[in-house]
């Protein structure tokens, strides 16, 4: 098994945190996980991308010219991935702020409506939670219970009360996540 | 205990810091390898350890702090990237010079001048040739991924001390930003200053009534004696030869090599994995030692392959050492990107299959 | 008969050159200041018999073979970064004495940046600034201390402040900032006020051992060479100009101490 995903929005989205979780989860799950940043000067507001993978093998390249699974949060990210996504792959996307929908035929497209959800609920700082819960809603290589497991991994401990929120954003995620 | 956590290589390589027994770090921030110093802020290993942290007033300082703390025996280190190690060059003749141990890491960005803070490996000849002024070579380990980061820093400082030569590790942005699975050495503790005087008898860590005063000096006014100074460093990196090491992946068989190391060898190890699946017999080596080289093995392996194909992100420094062991037996092709830009598998075995 | 074995007795020894300097004659011009220095500095360090515990570093310049005449552990710097390798030997082994000894050039042009990084750290060290407003060992250059209107090689026509700046007064500087516990300005052209650097350099020492902080010291000296004078003339020209710009005295003490100016 190997999962290459692309995870890109807007900084501040929690971009690199999910990916960070989705690692670490891996981890919890005796996989190889590398977790490849793009960085730049901008810490908030700028675009933001992180290559994931996660695999039963060695890893090879953590930079990549195509994924199986690409999580889009922004018309940028949106314009740049989608024709990265693998034929048979799967695009994953937040329609909040999306002009141009994603039009390729050979793939699967989910759409998430994470941040008007998370808006409702008052959750909108654990958004990428219930995005990530999509993700393992339609690619069940991560059990939640080792995606809890990496949250608390990557929280710092002051910020551990937040964690049974983040589990009822990601089971929200599973359950709105449409195919299109 | 060993311990399996997910870190960026930056924070490995500074875990490992503190995990090998070293004695200070003085570091300045720059992008993309401030997480080292950050790291070990947050570790308060100067209240553990006792290891010396300190955020200095430049890389100049930092790399000579790191000759103060060598010439007296201590195991130091500092870490840079690009533009800032060619800020410490001076510093890193003189500990050359001087013959003494020292760790310093570049995590490369792309150049020249402030260039970008994306990931080069632009600084290889820097790097492997000496970098500042004289006659001098570094030992330099070029880690392909966060568990190296993390394992060549005991293994850099063996080498350092072994041969009293600062050892460099030559990491990018790619390596050093990038997050992984690592297992982490168990931690050795420091030496004393009694255990350090016994293994560095030449240290300056005050003049015993029983020997003759320690003098850590670069300076020698007498050509002739300095001709045989810099005459025995050269007898000293001959030695280093014994230090090389380079892996191999699917060369048994290959009838086209590629020769890349560091964060392009991963990349390169995925082009052996599509190019096989297509059926095309391509093999990778990747020098893990850039100074010493694997010339010899490379000029055996140009007896057997019908080329080699040499990638760097840059725009070709490697490949003149590549070009040097293969003594013109086959054709050496070079594919780089430079300025920060950074190349796909895909793109990579494009440009191999025309050259097929 | 009285023989000279008879006057050689411990009970008239007035005076004995310190056994840490090493035997090799000193390759200082005549009427230097920079040998009255290293003797006195090997002298405290003998008297305090720290011998083991005391490190020196070297400069760039003419004090570059400093290790050459002090038997002490020593290191030499590159240009102008003494105070850094100063920082980390105090800090890898506080209990011990470490010293540099540095130049106008090397501390107050090329090595700014680390002396007042060092200093504001309130790094655990001394610093001994030889003060001759000159490069000396480059054959006579303008240094960051030249004085308006002295003549050296790079200011043939005197040194013009419009066009060359203002000598900097880095003593001054550093005895502002919080790290440092000891700053005095002294010299050694007349015995009185060679009894009065070694007694400062004695105080830094001692200061070094409470962990006081940064112990700062200027002797303001002579360069009859780069001056093109005779020794006699270069301390009188030293008293009637240099002293006006470099005034001799404590610019700080350690706080329980009355300051002096």
């Amino acid at each position: 098994m190997t999962e290459e995903i692309i995870i890109a929005g807007f900084g501040g989205q929690g971009v690199l945190m999910m990916g960070k979780i989705i690692a670490y989860a891996g981890i919890m799950q005796n996989y190889e996980v590398s977790w490849m940043p793009s960085y730049g000067p901008e810490m908030r507001g700028g675009t933001a991308n992180v290559t994931v993978i996660v695999s039963d093998e060695r890893i090879s390249s953590p930079i990549l010219n195509e994924y199986d699974t690409a999580i889009i949060l922004n018309q940028p990210s949106l314009d740049k991935f989608e024709k990265t996504v693998k034929p048979g792959g799967i695009l994953i996307y937040d329609p909040n702020g999306i002009l141009r929908h994603p039009e390729r035929k050979d793939i699967s497209i989910y759409k998430i409506p994470a941040t008007e959800e998370a808006a409702k609920l008052g959750l909108t700082k654990i958004f990428n939670m219930m995005v990530l819960g999509g993700f393992l809603k339609i690619k069940p290589i991560l059990s939640v219970e080792s995606v809890i497991k990496g949250i608390e991994k990557s929280l710092p401990k002051r910020h551990h009360k937040l964690i049974p929120q983040n589990k009822e954003a990601i089971l929200k995620g599973m359950e709105i996540i449409k195919l299109v | 205990m060993s311990e399996v956590k997910l870190m960026k290589g930056n924070e490995a390589f500074a875990e490992a810091l503190i995990r090998a027994g070293t004695d200070a770090y003085f570091g300045y921030p720059i992008t993309p390898q401030s997480e080292v110093v950050e790291y070990l802020m947050s570790q308060k290993p100067y209240e553990t350890t006792g290891m010396v942290v300190l955020q200095c007033e430049s890389e100049v300082a930092a790399i000579n702090m790191c000759y103060g703390g060598a010439g007296a025996g201590f195991k130091v280190a500092t870490s840079s990237s690009s533009p800032g190690i060619s800020l410490k060059q001076e510093g890193i003749s003189y500990l050359a010079g001087a013959e003494l141990p020292a760790l310093i890491l570049n995590v490369a960005r792309g150049g020249p001048g402030l260039g970008t803070i994306q990931p080069a490996q632009s600084d290889y000849f820097q790097a492997t040739k000496g970098g500042g002024h004289g006659d001098y070579r570094l030992f330099v380990l070029a880690p392909s991924s966060v568990q190296e980061m993390a394992d060549f820093v005991p293994l850099a400082f063996d080498v350092a001390f072994k041969y009293r030569n600062p050892a460099m590790i030559l990491s990018d942005g790619i390596i050093g930003q990038m997050m992984e699975k690592v297992t982490l050495f168990e931690p050795i503790p420091r030496r004393s200053l009694e255990q350090i005087e016994k293994e560095c008898p030449w240290a300056t860590t005050g003049k015993k009534p029983n020997r003759e005063r320690n003098i850590i000096t670069s300076l020698d006014l007498d050509p002739i004696s300095q001709e045989k100074h810099v005459m025995k460093l050269k007898e000293k990196y001959e030695k280093m030869q014994a230090e090389l090491r380079y892996e191999e992946i699917n060369t048994d068989d290959a009838e086209y090599l590629i020769v890349a190391y560091g964060s392009s060898a991963r990349i390169c190890h995925k082009v052996v994995s599509i190019a096989r699946k297509q059926g095309l017999k391509v093999g990778l080596l990747r020098p893990i030692t850039l100074f010493p080289f694997p010339y010899k093995r490379i000029n055996e392996l140009a007896n057997k392959v019908k080329h080699i194909l040499v990638t760097e992100l840059s725009l070709g420094q490697m490949v003149e050492d590549v070009k040097l062991a293969v003594e013109g037996k086959v054709p050496v092709y070079f594919y780089g990107r430079t300025g920060g830009a950074i190349y796909t598998p895909v793109e990579i075995l494009e440009y191999l299959k025309t050259k097929l | 008969m009285i023989t000279y074995k008879d006057i050689i007795k411990p009970e008239n020894l007035v005076y004995r050159r310190t056994p840490l300097l090493t035997q090799k004659t000193l390759s200082f011009c005549p009427g230097c200041g920079h040998g009255t220095v290293h003797r006195l500095i090997m002298e405290v360090v003998e008297e305090m018999n720290i011998q083991q515990d005391t490190i020196g570093i070297a400069p760039v310049g003419c004090s570059v073979l400093a290790y050459e005449f002090m038997d002490i552990d020593m290191q030499q710097a590159a240009h102008g970064r003494a105070t850094a390798l100063a920082t980390a030997l105090s800090r890898l082994m506080p209990n011990k004495y470490v010293f540099t000894y540095q130049g106008d050039g090397d501390l107050a042009a090329i090595g700014t940046a680390e002396t007042i990084h060092a200093c504001n750290r309130g790094e655990n060290f001394i610093i001994i600034f030889i003060n001759n407003g000159i490069y000396g060992m480059t054959g006579g250059q303008m240094a960051p201390t030249t004085i308006p209107d002295m003549i050296t090689t790079t200011s043939p026509y005197g040194r013009d402040t419009k066009i060359m700046g203002n000598p900097l007064k880095i003593t001054e500087l550093v005895a502002q900032l919080p790290g440092t516990c000891y700053v005095t300005r002294q010299s050694v052209h007349t015995p009185n006020n060679v009894r009065k650097t070694k007694k400062a350099i004695r105080n830094a020492f001692e200061y070094i051992k409470q962990k006081k902080g940064t112990c700062f010291i200027e002797v303001v000296s002579n360069c009859p060479s780069g001056w093109r004078m005779t020794p006699l003339q270069a301390n009188k020209w030293m008293e009637e100009n240099m002293f006006k710009h470099y005034p001799l005295g404590d610019l700080k003490v350690p706080s329980n101490e009355n300051v002096k100016q």
